[in-house]
C-alpha cells in the first residue's frame, strides 16, 4: 500500500484524488484472478449493479415512512427489526442482525462504528464517505453533540444524546422524528422526505 | 491490538467533510474492488473477523491515509496469498503460474443477488446460557489482546448496564484467529457518557455497544 505517491491529505483524506496507479493495480489484480478462475467477470458485474442500484437509502426510506404510517409495524419494527424489514424485501449481508431505534423529544439516537466502518447495507446502502472518516469514527462517541453541530444540528441539553458503536454484527438504523406538516401524506410522499442521514442520527427530517 | 483503527475518543483525526450528492463510487475501481472483495470472500478460505484484523495490521500511517476501498484491497491481498489462492509471485507479474490448475469461480452472475440478500449470519445455536439479564449491572474486562478483539479501548474496564440481549453470535476474538467460533451470548451495554469521558459530558447521554459475555464480569 506504501508505493504509491502522497495523497493530497491536508483536508480530508477520502476525498482525495487517487493516483491512477491504485487503479491500474486494481486492473491487474482484477484480470489475474479472473485467469486463474478464482472470480467470474460477469459476476463482478452484477455485484456492483446489485450496489449501485437495489441497496440505498431508498430502502430504509421506505422502512421508516411504513413505520410513520403503520403503527403495527412500528411495533413490529421496534421489536423484531430484522423481520420487519425483510417483509419490505430488504435483508442480506450488513442487515443480518437489525436493531430499529427510535428517536423521540426524550432521546436522540446517532450511529458509528469506530473500529471500522460498520453500516447497514440492505437499508442505506454502502457508508457515505463521512461515516468513514477517521474524524467521525472518533469523535462521535466523546463529542456528539459537537459532532451533530457540525451537521448543522442542535440537539437540547434535555435531551438524551445516545450513541450506538456497531462494534459486533448488529447493525443499526435510526427512525427519525416524523416531521410536523405531514399529516395526511402517503407512505410514498413520506419516504421521499426521509433522508439517509436522518437514518444515521445525524439529522432530522426537515419538515416539508 | 491496540491500534490506530480503535480511534473511538481520539481528537485531531481530521474533519468530517460531509458531502452533498456523493455517488456510490468516486472511481471505477472502488467498485471493482468492492466485487472483487465480495467474489472472492465466496472462496470461504477467511471470514469477516479475519478480514477486519488482517486491515487493522496495515502499517498505522497507512491507514491513516488510505480510503476504505484502498483498505478493502490491501485486506483481500494479504488474505488471498496468506490463505493460497495466488502467490505474490503471481501478483507481481500480474501472470498466472503456469502449473497452477485453473479454477471454477464459486460465485457466479446468476447467484449473486440470491447470495447478496442471503448474507451471513452470525447467530448460532449453542447450549450456553447467557450469564447476565437485562438490567444487570456490568464492568468491562481491562484486556489489551495483540490480535483481533472488539472491545473498543475506551470501553474497556468500564461500568455499565445491559439492556439488550441478542442470543450467542460468533465471537470474533478467537474466529479472527480460526481458532474456532466460540459463539456466545452477545448483549447490548450502555455506558453514561460521564462513566466514559468524565463530568465534561452531559450527564443525559450515553454510549451503546454491543459487547460479548467473554468481555464482560459482574459488576
Amino acid at each position: 500500500m506504501t508505493s504509491h505517491g502522497p495523497l493530497d491529505h491536508d483536508h480530508h483524506p477520502e476525498h482525495s484524488t487517487v493516483p491512477n496507479d491504485t487503479a491500474l493495480r486494481v486492473k491487474a489484480l482484477e484480470s489475474l484472478l479472473v485467469e486463474k478462475g478464482l472470480v467470474d467477470p460477469t459476476a463482478l458485474d452484477a455485484i456492483v449493479e446489485y450496489y449501485e442500484h437495489k441497496v440505498g437509502p431508498r430502502n430504509g426510506a421506505r422502512v421508516v415512512a411504513r413505520a410513520w404510517s403503520d403503527p403495527a409495524y412500528k411495533a413490529r419494527l421496534l421489536a423484531d427489526a430484522s423481520a420487519a424489514i425483510a417483509e419490505l424485501g430488504y435483508s442480506g449481508a450488513q442487515g443480518e442482525h437489525m436493531v430499529a431505534v427510535e428517536n423521540t423529544p426524550d432521546v436522540h439516537n446517532m450511529v458509528v462504528c469506530t473500529l471500522c466502518s460498520c453500516y447497514p447495507w440492505p437499508t442505506l446502502g454502502l457508508p457515505p464517505v463521512w461515516y468513514k472518516s477517521a474524524g467521525y469514527r472518533s469523535r462521535s462517541v466523546i463529542d456528539p453533540r459537537g459532532v451533530l453541530r457540525e451537521f448543522g444540528l442542535e440537539v437540547s441539553d434535555d435531551t438524551e444524546v445516545r450513541v450506538w458503536d456497531s462494534t459486533a454484527e448488529v447493525r443499526y438504523l435510526v427512525v427519525p422524528e416524523r416531521p410536523a406538516g405531514t399529516e395526511g401524506m402517503t407512505e410514498e410522499q413520506l419516504a421521499a422526505l426521509v433522508t439517509r442521514d436522518s437514518m444515521i442520527g445525524v439529522a432530522r427530517v426537515p419538515a416539508p | 491490538m491496540n491500534g490506530v483503527h480503535d480511534m473511538g475518543g481520539m481528537h485531531g483525526l481530521g474533519p468530517i467533510a460531509p458531502e452533498q450528492n456523493e455517488p456510490v463510487w468516486h472511481a471505477p475501481w472502488e467498485s471493482r474492488v468492492f466485487a472483487l472483495s465480495r467474489a472472492i470472500g465466496a472462496w470461504g478460505r477467511w471470514n469477516v473477523d479475519a478480514s477486519r484484523q488482517q486491515i487493522e495490521q496495515m502499517p498505522a500511517a497507512d491507514y491513516l491515509r488510505v480510503t476504505y476501498y484502498e483498505k478493502f484491497l490491501y485486506g483481500m491481498t494479504e488474505n488471498s496469498i496468506r490463505h493460497g489462492l495466488f502467490t505474490r509471485e503471481e501478483l507481481a507479474t500480474g501472470q498466472p503460474d503456469p502449473h497452477a490448475p485453473k479454477a471454477t469461480p464459486p460465485l457466479t452472475a446468476a447467484q449473486v443477488a440470491e447470495v447478496m440478500l442471503r448474507g451471513g449470519p452470525k447467530t448460532r445455536a449453542v447450549e450456553r446460557q447467557p450469564r447476565f439479564q437485562i438490567g444487570d449491572a456490568i464492568v468491562t474486562r481491562n484486556i489489551h489482546p495483540l490480535t483481533h478483539t472488539r472491545l473498543p479501548r475506551f470501553a474497556r474496564g468500564k461500568a455499565g448496564v445491559i439492556i439488550a440481549r441478542h442470543g450467542a453470535h460468533v465471537f470474533p476474538d478467537s474466529n479472527a484467529l480460526f481458532q474456532g467460533e466460540n459463539a456466545q451470548p452477545l448483549y447490548t451495554v450502555k455506558f453514561a457518557a460521564r462513566t466514559l469521558w468524565g463530568e465534561a459530558a452531559n450527564p443525559r447521554d450515553s454510549v451503546c455497544l454491543d459487547l460479548w459475555e467473554d468481555y464482560l464480569d459482574p459488576a
